[in-house]
């Protein structure tokens, strides 16, 4: 595979007495949807942060765009956290005190965006989630469908080129569930955007173009074409 | 067996010519499964006359084109205990995949590989079906959520199997 925009070779990283990864290679295409499944505790993640440049194994080599990740200065790491990468997790992770259009506008604010351009922005990719209605109020006055979809449009809003997603509808009924992955997919693809999707259900996962089973460590079946 | 109902439910709302029950039921029940062909309705209708589960109001001029199709009491409680009647649940693929697992285990092959091979054959369909629910409309929607909320449920149970292959090749192997 050629085209792989980011990858993972071989990881392995413990917690004490804990093997979490165990020789976990992993490669992600551009603007793919690739669901990371696997049962609970099996590691999935460990590999997600490790992929992100959250956590750094004890050994193995992630690299982004052709940069092995663990070269990087942490200036250099979290400069492109900010910029390249988009988070969802499965709890919004909202701030707060913030309403949801600043929570929206905050990463675009983070890189230097002026105010008023950010909040432009932010208030389009509201619209898009259809959560334009609770611009104005805080996560804690939203539901958690809601709250979620706002969490989508914070990690779009930069135009990342990757966006991890940690089980994104994990807290929510099948429903919102639904609606959240519809939304969040098809934003992802408009964008060329390529999506990590950790989940553990098949009915999100069926989102996706492409997923891989990570077992004991390991990640079982990395190139099962879709 | 289920289309003689669907099309008794349409003749609920009023009598109807066979090519419009054939175009409704395609419209409302056909949402990812073939259309129904003439001869079917044709032979459903005649079915459905000869049970006295409807009758025909014919018109001027001749050929099935020209009857039309009214529901009958009887017909009306027919849909009804229909509705009223559960349906047989069929774990035929529980059963299947289970032979499979049992007999790759006593084989000395890894099940693990099938387990994700038939995850992957599953998730290759349940995509599928996720794309022509979110192209179509909520019809389409509810029919594949059916369909994807069962083989979910296979997933569900495979995944389970999986994490006791262990205890489960033990007691197969001793
Ligand atoms: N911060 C941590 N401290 C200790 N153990 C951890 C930590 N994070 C993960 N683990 C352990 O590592 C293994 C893999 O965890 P994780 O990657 O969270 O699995 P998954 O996301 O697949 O459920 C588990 O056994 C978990 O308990
Ligand atoms: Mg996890």
């Amino acid at each position: 595979m050629t085209d792989a925009l980011l990858t993972a070779h071989d990881l392995r990283l413990r917690f004490g007495e804990t093997t979490a990864l165990d020789g976990a290679s992993l490669r992600v295409r551009a603007g793919e949807v690739l669901a990371l499944m696997g049962p609970s505790g099996s590691g999935k993640s460990t590999l997600l942060h490790c992929l992100a440049g959250i956590l750094t194994p004890e050994s193995g080599q992630v690299t982004f765009d052709g940069d092995d990740l663990a070269a990087l200065t942490d200036a250099a790491r979290s400069a492109l956290r900010r910029t390249k990468f988009g988070f969802v997790f499965q709890f919004g992770q909202l701030v707060p005190e913030l309403t949801c259009l600043e929570n929206v506008a905050l990463p675009l604010r983070l890189c230097g965006v002026s105010r008023r351009e950010a909040r432009v922005a932010a208030a389009g990719w509201l619209e898009r989630l259809e959560v334009d209605d609770v611009a104005g109020k805080r996560p804690g006055q939203v539901s958690g469908g809601q709250g979620q979809r706002v969490a989508v449009a914070r990690a779009l809003v930069t135009r990342p080129t990757v966006i991890f997603a940690d089980e994104p509808t994990g807290a929510l009924d099948s429903l919102n569930g639904e609606r959240v992955m519809k939304l969040f997919t098809a934003a992802a693809r408009q964008t060329g955007a390529a999506v990590v999707l950790v989940t553990h259900e098949a009915r999100v996962a069926a989102y996706s173009d492409r997923e891989a089973v990570v077992r004991d460590g390991r990640v079982r079946e990395q190139e099962f074409a879709a | 067996m289920s289309v003689g109902f669907a099309l008794l439910g349409l003749l609920e709302n009023g009598p109807a010519h066979g090519y419009d029950l054939k175009r409704n039921y395609d419209e409302r029940f056909g949402a990812g499964r073939a259309p129904l062909h003439y001869g079917q309705v044709y032979s459903t209708l005649a079915r459905l006359l000869k049970h006295g589960l409807v009758e025909v109001e014919s018109e001027p001029g001749d050929g099935p084109d020209r009857k039309r199709y009214a529901i009958t009491d009887a017909g009306i409680t027919d849909v009804a205990d229909w509705l009223a009647r559960p349906e047989k649940p069929e774990p035929y693929l529980q059963s299947t995949l289970f032979t499979k697992i049992i007999l790759a285990l006593m084989t000395g092959r890894d099940a693990n590989d099938l387990l994700d091979t038939q995850r992957h054959e599953h998730l290759r369909l349940m995509r599928e079906l996720t794309r022509r629910k979110t192209d179509g409309d909520l019809a389409d929607a509810l029919i594949c959520d059916h369909a994807l909320f069962h083989l979910e449920a296979d997933l569900r149970w495979l995944e389970l199997t999986a994490a006791r292959l262990d205890q489960l090749a033990e007691g197969i192997t001793r």
